[in-house]
């Protein structure tokens, strides 16, 4: 097809070097603007008011208002564990944001279930919706939330987030296309 | 303590009650099932009981309960006499600080158990759980629904035959990571 789809990370590292001004001034934008919907359901929301608190403070990475609607929000955080019935709910609220959007797996159990291995908990919220980065911890350790949020940060200045991998791609593949013609 | 409650009960309900024990403290009368609302009533507005306070009500599965130390024969006759659910009501007296628990024997073929939900409003939700989880309907219960586990959801999860790991998903992602490489061709990879 002539069109590259996969891409490694040092291929990107490459790539990103050759990305046009106005598209790296844009990432740049967004990393250091991310507008954050809590979805907390459980424990780990403790550990989200601590990070979000003055101590640990996620606002000195941009991250500043978690905004409770998620068409204000580019970040979803999954916060706790998600149970099958919260599933639609879950998926509503991804499709509710706006693109670009990047989401966070907090804490083992919305990364993987945890330790819940049972007929109501979703074995990790990438069931139903896509994630960009996983942190593990029964709760996580602020520090590992920060980590996570420089790491997305990253991923985001390099265009790899899921939702901006997917309009590339769809981008390409119409580029794609409309060659063949 | 509370065995002045059994011996009135056994006093004033003799053909409602099956049997009565004492465990670590407990006192437990075990009720027919047609008489549980009568025994209910009559423990509520007695001024000697004055339940007044329900604690609890769940269900216990005796699917494989093989007792060690005590026969069956000490409850039931054979073990196919033995019915599989027992319901338990916990019930407080706080005027007279009696406390007294009635169990119900429910067999699996005939899931059903009368609704306390009317004597004491606070079973409402309880019983609600225990239909949810056992599948134990009450009867006379306002608003028989699941309380915890969506509509959708088939089967009774804390019954000891139900699989506890079998998850019965509402939604799932239609769009999992497709490795183009793998799937020449595909129209999207991960989003
Ligand atoms: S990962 Fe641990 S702290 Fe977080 S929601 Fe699950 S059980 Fe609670």
């Amino acid at each position: 097809m002539g069109v590259e789809l996969t891409t490694t990370r040092l291929e990107d590292a490459a790539k990103w070097a050759k990305q046009s001004l106005v598209e790296r001034a844009s990432n740049w934008g967004r990393k250091f603007s991310l507008f954050s919907y809590p979805f907390v359901t459980a424990c780990c929301g403790m550990e989200f008011m601590s990070v979000a608190g003055p101590k640990y403070d996620l606002a000195r990475f941009g991250a500043e208002f978690p905004r409770f609607s998620p068409r204000q929000s580019d970040l979803l955080m999954v916060v706790g564990t998600v149970t099958e019935k919260q599933g639609p709910a879950l998926k509503r609220v991804f499709e509710q944001m706006a693109e670009p959007k990047w989401v966070i797996a907090f804490g083992v159990c919305a990364s993987t279930g945890g330790f819940y291995q049972n007929y109501s908990t979703m074995p990790g919220a990438d069931q139903v919706i896509p994630v960009d980065v996983y942190i593990p911890g029964c709760p996580p350790r602020p520090e590992q939330v920060l980590d996570a949020m420089i790491m997305l940060m990253d991923r985001i200045q390099q265009g790899r987030g899921h939702s901006q991998l997917r309009t590339k791609r769809e981008e390409l593949i119409a580029a794609a296309a409309a060659n063949d013609e | 303590m509370a065995q002045k409650v059994l011996d009135a009960l056994k006093a004033n309900h003799a053909s409602a009650i099956e049997l009565t024990e004492s465990l670590f403290g407990d006192e437990i009368a075990w009720v027919k099932r047609d008489s549980l609302v009568a025994v209910a009533t009559w423990l509520r507005d007695e001024p000697t009981m004055q339940f007044d306070s329900p604690v609890f009500v769940t269900v216990i599965d005796r699917l494989d309960w093989h007792p060690t130390g005590v026969p069956l024969s000490a409850h039931w006759s054979d073990e196919s006499g033995k019915p599989r659910f027992e319901v338990c009501y916990q019930l407080r007296s706080s005027t007279h600080r009696y406390r007294i628990r009635l169990k119900v024997a429910v067999p699996e073929q005939d899931a059903r158990c009368a609704s306390l939900a009317g004597i004491w409003s606070a079973f409402d939700w309880q019983e609600r759980e225990a239909f949810d989880m056992y599948g134990i309907t009450f009867d006379g219960h306002p608003d028989m629904r699941r309380i915890y586990m969506y509509d959708e959801f088939v089967g009774y999860p804390l019954r000891k035959d139900y699989p506890k790991e079998k998850r019965q998903p509402l939604v799932r992602r239609d769009d999992l990571p497709i490795n183009p490489i793998k799937a020449p061709g595909a129209p999207h990879g991960d989003r």
